[in-house]
């Protein structure tokens, strides 16, 4: 096979994995931006949501877009009762204190996922079959098609959400400057819950999406979270298309990293750009230093 | 964490338990370890299962020659460092006079220099040829050797006339115990190496590797690993539509790879104890009693499919119980016994160990399955 042939088909993959990365990324973003905070916890609600769907479909025996209804809806629950008991009580919310908190409630997560759900790893169906589908000499699987769909449809609601209704631009009026959000008679704390009601979804989507690809199980989340993490430091936080990008570049870097140099370094990869961006351009690769963040 | 608890709390009941019959030696004290939690926990939990569940039924039985047997069983966490420490404990505390596990390498590695100077019998459970090669005057153990899955490939290679692989292995311990066997044993089979690669034991996408296999003149792709990276090797090969025959290591010969690989299993070949194909076998195969008795049992205590790994334990237990039967009480005549081992059919394969052979299996102890149907099939 011609090395075009192959780069070609580096980049479908990476471009597949990277659509995964953002909408983790995304998750990150929206919570940083309204709270300050880097939810640690972010990979185990993706992870949470494709082990719920496993559980609404193997045990409950219900199909599957109502078993992947429900999961959204029960990991947005969870997202919220983490929010309640965690970052709600806290009486200096100091960034350090905050950090603690989230990497605290991602290992309670975990081991609790572990205890019910046990240490196997489960395998969800793939959403529409999965007979390759050729695109010019690289090839992809109608559940990359469904990645990239619910992506595209995730990320644009999300958009739409925080340019044009009360309750998006009030959000992004905490992010600005919380303080003066307070005193102009925004609610806040309803805020910050509302981030994480949104986040969770978003992760639970990503979580179950990618499940019948890659599989899931309790331990999912660490790796899939700190790249989405990665993701959103590249775009430089932002809710919108920085993170995007962010994710997409991240999954095409790893993924030629993988095919031309060395599979080893795969992940070593995603951590390089990390560090050089947080120590080059810690206001992320697209943005100027000063710009509004949601 | 429960389990660590209970685990804990099963340790101090046996602890306490030992102390009261301490004075009488009417039981026969047998230390175990196994990584019951951590990342080998698909190993150490079916071995603990296996285990206990065997215990149980030679003492329902009335135990050997009257004595009961006593299972002192610690979980290593996968841990090196933990393992010595409770092998040091089974050995001076609980005064076992043998120890079956640990579930890994590099735990039965560390634990065999203590095996070694305490003059306690260890039957390893883990796989690696290090183990028992050179042959250890303490230590036995019970997993088949890496190598013999990898001749049992190669032997199957040279059958279909196929001299160029790939090979695609994880990177932990034992995908580079599978690679070094690979590579080593390749030019003896006439087979050449033409893709090595490797990938990490969470990875998600291998499309990568498998697009760059694609790539090159290779004619067969050799992955060795345990799930889930296997499962996903599958998918992707199957996403890419390469059409060159996929062959598995025997880390992935339970009925979960099928489960998870679903329809990219297919025709996948994998060199794999007897156990999972038991109800297939002849019924002139000597295991067959045994491995068809264990998978009910096990089905029965834990109501999941008993594997090879549980089988691991079970087989280190009947090697025990042969040496006792056989007379032997003292750590010193027991390994002597154990040593005598001859044709016990067993869960891995029959077992025949001697002065120079501690690992005591020969290639017959792997069969060649392919995946036909969502099902095992005995390759001829």
């Amino acid at each position: 096979m011609e090395l075009s042939d192959q780069i070609a088909q580096y980049l479908v993959s990476g471009l597949s994995t990277g659509a995964i990365y953002a909408l983790i990324g995304i998750g990150f973003a929206i919570i940083y931006n309204s709270t300050e905070i880097i939810n640690f916890a972010q990979g185990e609600l993706v992870m949470l949501g494709g082990m719920f769907t496993i559980f609404y479909l193997n045990t409950l025996h219900l199909p599957l877009p109502l078993a992947i209804l429900l999961a959204v809806a029960s990991t947005t629950a969870a997202g919220l009762i983490f929010e309640r008991l965690t970052i709600r009580p806290l009486k200096s919310p100091t960034p350090l204190a905050l950090i603690i908190i989230t990497i605290g409630g991602s290992i309670l997560i975990r081991g609790i996922t572990m205890m019910i759900g046990g240490k196997d790893t489960h395998a969800l169906p793939a959403f529409s079959g999965s007979e390759p589908i050729l695109i010019g000499s690289a090839t992809i699987l109608p559940q990359h098609l469904w990645i990239f769909a619910l992506t595209a449809v995730a990320i644009t609601l999300n958009k739409l959400f925080f340019q044009y209704t009360i309750t998006g631009k009030a959000m992004r009026a905490c992010a600005v400057n919380r303080r003066a959000a307070g005193l102009v008679g925004i609610d806040v704390k309803k805020m910050v819950f509302f981030s994480f009601a949104i986040s969770s979804s978003l992760g639970a989507l990503a979580g179950i999406i990618v499940a019948p690809l890659t599989m899931t199980s309790y331990d999912v989340g660490i790796m899939l979270g700190l790249k989405g993490f990665c993701a959103a430091i590249i775009g430089g936080l932002s809710g919108g298309v920085g993170t995007v990008l962010g994710g997409l570049l991240l999954g095409v870097l790893e993924s030629l990293g993988a095919g031309l140099i060395s599979s080893g370094y795969k992940d070593a990869i995603a951590f390089i750009i990390l560090l050089l961006i947080l120590f080059l351009r810690p206001q992320g690769l697209f943005t100027k230093a000063q710009t509004e963040r949601v | 964490m429960r389990r660590i608890l209970l685990t804990l709390a099963t340790a101090s009941v046996c602890i306490f338990a030992a102390s009261i019959s301490f004075a009488s030696s009417a039981t026969i004290k047998i230390g175990a370890l196994f990584s019951v939690t951590g990342p080998p926990s698909f190993l150490g939990e079916p071995e603990r299962n296996s285990a206990k569940m065997v215990v149980d039924e030679i003492n329902a039985k009335g135990g050997i020659k009257g004595k009961k047997l006593e299972l002192v069983v610690y979980d290593t966490g996968g841990d090196a460092t933990k393992a010595v420490q409770a092998a040091n404990r089974l050995i001076k505390e609980d005064k076992v006079v043998a120890i079956i596990g640990p579930s890994t390498t590099g735990e039965s590695m560390a634990v065999i220099p203590v095996a070694e100077k305490e003059g306690i019998p260890l039957v390893s459970c883990a796989a690696g040829s290090k183990i028992t090669d050179p042959v250890k005057k303490w230590v036995f153990k019970t997993a088949q050797n890496d190598g013999l899955a990898v001749a049992k490939i190669f032997e199957h290679l040279n059958k279909k006339k196929i001299s160029k692989i790939a090979i695609l292995t994880v990177s932990d311990g034992f995908g580079a115990s599978g690679r070094e066997q690979l590579k080593s044993n390749a030019a003896k089979y006439g087979i050449q190496i033409v893709v090595d690669d490797t990938y990490g034991p969470k990875d998600t996408d291998m499309t990568s590797q498998i697009t760059k296999i694609r790539g090159s003149q290779a004619q067969a792709v050799i992955c060795w690993g345990t799930n889930p990276g296997p499962a996903v090797i599958a998918k992707n090969v199957k996403q890419l539509g390469v059409k060159l025959p996929l062959y598995m290591s025997h880390g992935v010969s339970s009925k979960k790879f099928i489960e998870l690989a679903g329809d990219a299993s297919e025709g996948i070949i994998i060199p794999s104890g007897r156990v999972i194909v038991a109800d297939v076998l002849p019924s002139s195969d000597k295991q067959k009693k045994n491995l068809i008795a264990f998978v009910k049992d096990y089905q029965n205590h834990y109501k999941a499919e008993g594997d090879h790994f549980g089988g691991h334990a079970w087989d280190a237990i009947m090697l025990l119980k042969g040496a006792i039967e056989r007379g032997a009480e003292t750590p010193a005549a027991i390994r002597d016994q154990l040593e005598k081992t001859s044709g016990l059919a067993g869960i891995g394969g029959i077992f025949t160990y001697s002065a120079t052979d501690h690992a005591g299996l020969g290639k017959d102890a792997f069969v060649l399955v392919e995946i036909k149907n969502k099902d095992w099939s005995l390759v001829k």
